[in-house]
């Protein structure tokens, strides 16, 4: 190490729950440079420092969803969010807000998954194609409408991010609203009865106030509250206009 | 996938109202306040007699007026229970089925008192 090292302090929130009665705070000081990110940070505790810390990640470049991390407080992508900012001040690193906590760092996620697979997040065909007649075609209007939601990297910052989520975990949520509404827009598909009965139940959309802090922290630009909020806007219609049409509405 | 029963959320009954009171205040609200708290008191722009006794009363007798007399009251009321009920949810205060009842339960009683005053009025 050079006499120029910078040293900055590294607070992380560690938890091993067959030792440890509850999360609790450890500081470790860290040797970084410029272009060191808050997850080599964390790499280089887990090397050189303490080997039993654990987190999650893997391409180091924001587009694998799975060093999500409360980064002083904030819901980040630990690869994307750099020392040098917090220097030469402590920086203290979480498990995401809301989540329970498998070890360390490490969320379970698997309410988030279930959420997932109920939202049946892939195209439910609006009409049966045989291969002959080849590939489904679509306007750049057509495409404009889901684009930016299918971007989601399922990284659950948004879900860190909502005061609501965090009050009641059965809400939907940010991300699963965004994806469910991605298919629901797609000109291909024909599946948005059967989701809107999620919508539209108690699980729904109607838990959401209107925080917006969801759309604030994702990092691949989704806006979730843009897709929770016209949702809401659907699942009304739906509510007082399902006595008028002649399906009776979604269920 | 684990099976779950859906029940169908009553919420849009009350995200109406609050909707419609939102849009309604902010239409009406900053004109009302300056009505009644600006110009009238201080008769400016408006004369000063503008809402004495004799005038409000006809416009409280008249169909339209009585109409939005009540839509002002009624929604802004739904608007603010609702608006209160949720603040309550994310300042950490789940008082649940009781504070639903007490926040929507004053929208419902005072929506009643102005529809009993305003038919109870004349027309």
């Amino acid at each position: 190490m050079s006499e120029k090292q910078k040293i900055i302090e590294i607070e992380v929130l560690r938890y091993h729950p067959e030792k440890d009665k509850e999360p609790h705070k450890q500081v470790f000081e860290v040797p970084f440079t410029d272009d060191m990110s808050v997850l080599q940070g964390v790499q280089y505790i887990k090397d050189y420092l303490d080997g039993s810390l654990s987190f999650r990640w893997s391409c180091r470049m924001a587009i694998c969803g799975s060093c999500g991390m409360m980064i002083n407080g904030e819901p980040s992508l630990s690869c994307q969010t750099f020392l040098r900012d917090y220097y030469p001040a402590r920086v203290r690193v979480e498990a995401l807000s809301h989540f329970p906590i498998e070890r360390d760092l490490v969320i379970n996620m698997e309410g988030f998954i279930e959420k997932l697979e109920s939202i049946q997040p892939y195209i439910i065909p609006r009409e049966t194609r045989t291969l002959a007649q080849g590939e489904y075609l679509q306007t750049p209007e057509q495409l404009d409408a889901y684009e930016q939601f299918s971007s989601c990297i399922n990284c659950l910052l948004c879900y860190a991010a909502c005061p609501q989520f965090g009050l009641n975990s059965n809400f939907i949520g940010p991300a699963a609203t965004a994806l469910l509404h991605r298919y629901n827009v797609d000109s291909r598909d024909g599946g948005k009865s059967q989701r809107m009965e999620l919508i539209n139940s108690e699980e729904g959309v109607f838990n959401c106030t209107a925080v917006g802090y969801c759309s604030e922290v994702c990092p691949k630009h989704v806006d979730p509250a843009n897709a929770v909020n016209q949702n809401k806007t659907n699942s009304a219609a739906d509510y007082f206009l399902r006595f008028l049409t002649p399906k009776g509405g979604a269920k | 996938m684990k099976q779950r029963t859906l029940k169908r959320s009553n919420a849009p009954i009350f995200w109406a109202l609050f909707g419609a009171g939102g849009m309604l205040s902010a239409l009406f609200g900053p004109m009302l306040v300056f009505i009644t708290g600006i110009a009238v008191p201080l008769a400016v722009v408006l004369p000063a007699d503008t809402m004495s006794y004799p005038h409000m009363l006809a416009f409280a007798q008249n169909i339209i007026g009585k109409g939005f007399i009540f839509a002002i009251i009624a929604l802004f009321l739904w608007h603010a229970a609702h608006r209160i009920f949720h603040s309550l949810h994310d300042i950490g205060i789940h008082a649940g089925t009781g504070a639903k009842l007490l926040c929507y339960g004053l929208a419902m009683l005072g929506t009643l008192i102005a529809a009993y005053a305003l038919l109870a009025i004349g027309f």
